[in-house]
């Protein structure tokens, strides 16, 4: 048996190195630490400089997840052409020709498209993203980054999906004579709001995916309810004026038409896209700081 | 000279049972939540039951040490390298980092197999930390280091597995941080490229890089590290020169057990006696929980005969830690008359490589056996014998070789 008191007097003595001299070891150690590892208090800072300086990474794990999705599927990028192209054929079909929705002077399709579009990209971000953090288990048990990495990479890779998609958007404005007016200046903002949607609602779905698994069940389905609770397959206009107030509490409403004005010229609706900015950037900070709480145990229970 | 890395008073605390807790649903923890409201939100479960993976572990390491982290399983040392690592925080201390960790747990982290080789490389090198301008630098010396030149473009869901090993550990071994922590992930590949793996972290230790590294292995450890630290139940309790931490591992691994006890026999009604203890002994006839090499040493079995047999014999037989058998004694066939006997099987001199052999039993009668049983004991050979070559008694083979070697000029 060990002499424990020893022991710890030896252990405590420190290990040097096996030839101490100068050339051997790097001689201008930094005076401050580079990283302390302690217990963390329940909020923690975002450290985006942390973020910014695992880039690379990030732009790897996007590329593997486009390469290993475009690769598995026959169609491969044809399928994010797709997937939108036969929604709104359906959506033509049914709401379009059959309910005739009312569409505002805009040909039907174009309207249905020019929701879905940003849909598909919002829904599909988030189903992907809160799977992202389980599906990664392997990454997040073996090795150290900065964890956001994972729903921010999975977000990002459908943004790549989402650019791709507007080549159908293009065919079909030029098909129906629709004029790009100043207003196209505005669309980036939108990309930008919905890509922050995306990616504060993946964050958090990801982060609760970890350690309640039934979440990646409900996700689909509340997604399916949000395409209806917004004005995606019909205009605002379909909406009762009195009850107009509380739907443009839905961030994505004031988004989608903001989408729709500047792609095909129409009236932007100030108030719910402002009331769209709002939501969306407190959501995000949010759910950057819940992530940041949540993402220490993520090791231990994914 | 000033500490690259500082470890201090560090502990880790886990939940018992805290993975099947993770897999509770949402419902389960609303419907606790509705009958304690204020336990959802506060992190403390009082109820699951915790453990100490570390406790209150102190060390400093110098720039240009190697150490080896060894200790038995649940010791902590995986524990350790987490910590180091970032992968989980620990639950008090702290440790200060002076240079750019680099950690390896695992080889491959990340392959995919859809990719091919050469993609697989950047990606995997991106996720253990590596730039990509550094990548793209080293790329064709970390393919020639994993010999898979011909394969580079395929995808490695068509690699046999040894080409996926050398490929991932090709990778990880051209990982150049400042210190370097590294998981038992040597124990992969073929042996020939297990050699080439340790030359090349040979060759890091050899750079002045700091290494951690964790291993079952103790050659390896002699090999790589000049300083190693001993973990139990999380605690440090020996630290120092590779040498010594080792031979107080296997003194305390030795402190072990020296008497089994022996399960019936299958058939217990027909059979006509049946062994019931075995004991591992030293060349005095004392039990011994380890042999030293080169030493007597002797097994002492006790067995009970319940009617007349004929022909009777009783064997002993070794088996390598692989399973495979090693060698067997029988006694010479003899008649017995019901009673309590003893068999003692002795050897002058014990000539296997230091390691844990299982030791099984027989009873037969006309070469029919009764009872039977592998892993009746353990025989533990450790390497503390004085008068032999220390060389020669490891990583040798399991056998040790006795064979006298002169070299002659031929004319």
């Amino acid at each position: 048996m060990f002499k424990p008191a020893a022991a710890v007097a030896t252990a405590q003595a420190g290990f040097n190195g096996r030839d101490a001299s100068p050339q051997g070891s790097p001689s201008a150690l930094p005076d401050e630490p580079l990283v302390v590892i302690q217990p963390s208090r329940s909020w923690v800072p975002l450290n985006i400089g942390d973020l910014w300086a695992s880039r690379e990474l990030l732009y790897f794990l996007i590329w593997r997840d486009l390469k290993v999705r475009y690769k598995q599927s026959v169609l491969g990028v044809g399928w994010v052409i797709m997937q939108p192209l036969l929604m709104t054929v359906v959506f033509t079909i049914f709401l379009g020709k059959l309910a005739r929705v009312p569409s505002n002077n805009i040909p039907y399709p174009l309207l249905a498209l020019t929701g879905l579009l940003p849909w598909t990209f919002l829904s599909s971000a988030i189903t992907g993203s809160s799977n992202s953090l389980v599906g990664n288990a392997q990454l997040i048990t073996k090795v150290y980054f900065p964890r956001m990495l994972i729903p921010l990479a999975a977000v990002g890779a459908r943004l790549v999906d989402f650019v791709i998609s507007f080549i159908i958007l293009g065919g079909m404005m030029i098909y129906y004579g629709v004029s790009v007016s100043w207003k196209i200046a505005m669309l980036p903002v939108m990309v930008l709001l919905i890509t922050a949607l995306a990616l504060s609602i993946g964050m958090v779905t990801s982060a609760l995916n970890v350690k309640y698994r039934d979440v990646g069940v409900v996700i689909p389905v509340l997604i399916q309810l949000w395409l209806f609770a917004s004005p995606i397959v019909y205009p605002l206009e379909l909406v009762p004026e009195r009850w107009q107030k509380l739907y443009a509490l839905n961030p994505l409403a004031g988004i989608i038409m903001g989408f729709r004005a500047s792609l095909l010229g129409g009236n932007f609706y100030w108030t719910p896209l402002a009331i769209s900015a709002v939501v969306t950037v407190c959501l995000l900070v949010y759910a950057a700081y819940a992530f940041r709480r949540m993402e220490k145990t993520f090791a231990d229970i994914v | 000279m000033r500490a690259i890395l500082e470890v201090e008073d560090l502990s880790k605390q886990y939940r018992l049972g805290a993975r099947q807790q993770s897999y509770a649903t949402l419902r389960d923890s609303l419907a606790a939540a509705a009958r304690a409201p204020w336990r959802f939100f506060s992190r403390d479960n009082s109820r699951a039951e915790r453990v100490w993976a570390l406790r209150g572990i102190s060390f400093d390491v110098q720039p240009g040490a190697t150490i080896g982290i060894i200790g038995r399983n649940g010791a902590g040392k995986s524990t350790l390298l987490k910590i180091l690592s970032r992968i989980t925080e620990p639950t008090t201390g702290r440790i200060r980092l002076y240079g750019r960790v680099g950690s390896l747990l695992e080889v491959g982290t990340g392959f995919h197999p859809e990719l091919t080789g050469r993609e697989n490389v950047f990606l995997n090198g991106a996720i253990i930390g590596m730039r990509r301008q550094e990548i793209n630098r080293k790329f064709d010396e970390i393919v020639a280091f994993s010999e898979i030149e011909r394969f580079i473009d395929t995808p490695v869901k068509h690699y046999s597995s040894g080409m996926y090993t050398r490929l991932a550990f090709a990778v990880a071994a051209h990982l150049e941080p400042e210190i370097l922590v590294i998981d038992e992930v040597l124990s992969v590949g073929d042996l020939a490229f297990q050699k080439k793996c340790f030359g090349k972290m040979s060759d890091v230790a050899g750079q002045g890089r700091t290494v951690l590294f964790v291993s079952h292995n103790m050659e390896a450890v002699r090999k790589i590290c000049n300083q190693a630290l001993l973990l139990d139940q999380g605690k440090i309790v020996s630290a120092g020169k590779t040498e010594n931490v080792i031979a107080s591992y296997i003194e305390e691994e030795a402190s072990g057990q020296s008497v089994y006890t022996i399960p019936p026999p299958v058939d217990e009604e027909n059979a006509p006696g049946y062994a019931y203890k075995l004991q591992v002994e030293d060349g005095e006839g004392r039990p011994a929980a380890a042999v030293p090499v080169g030493k007597p040493w002797q097994v002492r079995v006790y067995f009970k005969i319940t009617r007349r047999v004929e022909h009777f014999l009783i064997a002993l037989g070794l088996w390598t830690n692989l399973n495979a058998a090693l060698r067997a004694s029988w006694s010479t066939p003899q008649t017995l008359e019901p009673g309590d006997y003893q068999a003692v099987f002795r050897e002058e001199t014990l000539l296997l490589a230091t390691g844990r052999f299982p030791i099984g039993v027989g009873l037969s009668s006309f070469e029919r056996s009764f009872h039977y049983v592998e892993n009746a004991g353990i025989l533990e050979i450790a390497d503390l014998a004085d008068g032999i070559d220390l060389v020669r008694i490891s990583g040798v083979g399991v056998i040790l070789n006795p064979m006298k070697i002169e070299l002659q000029r031929s004319e």
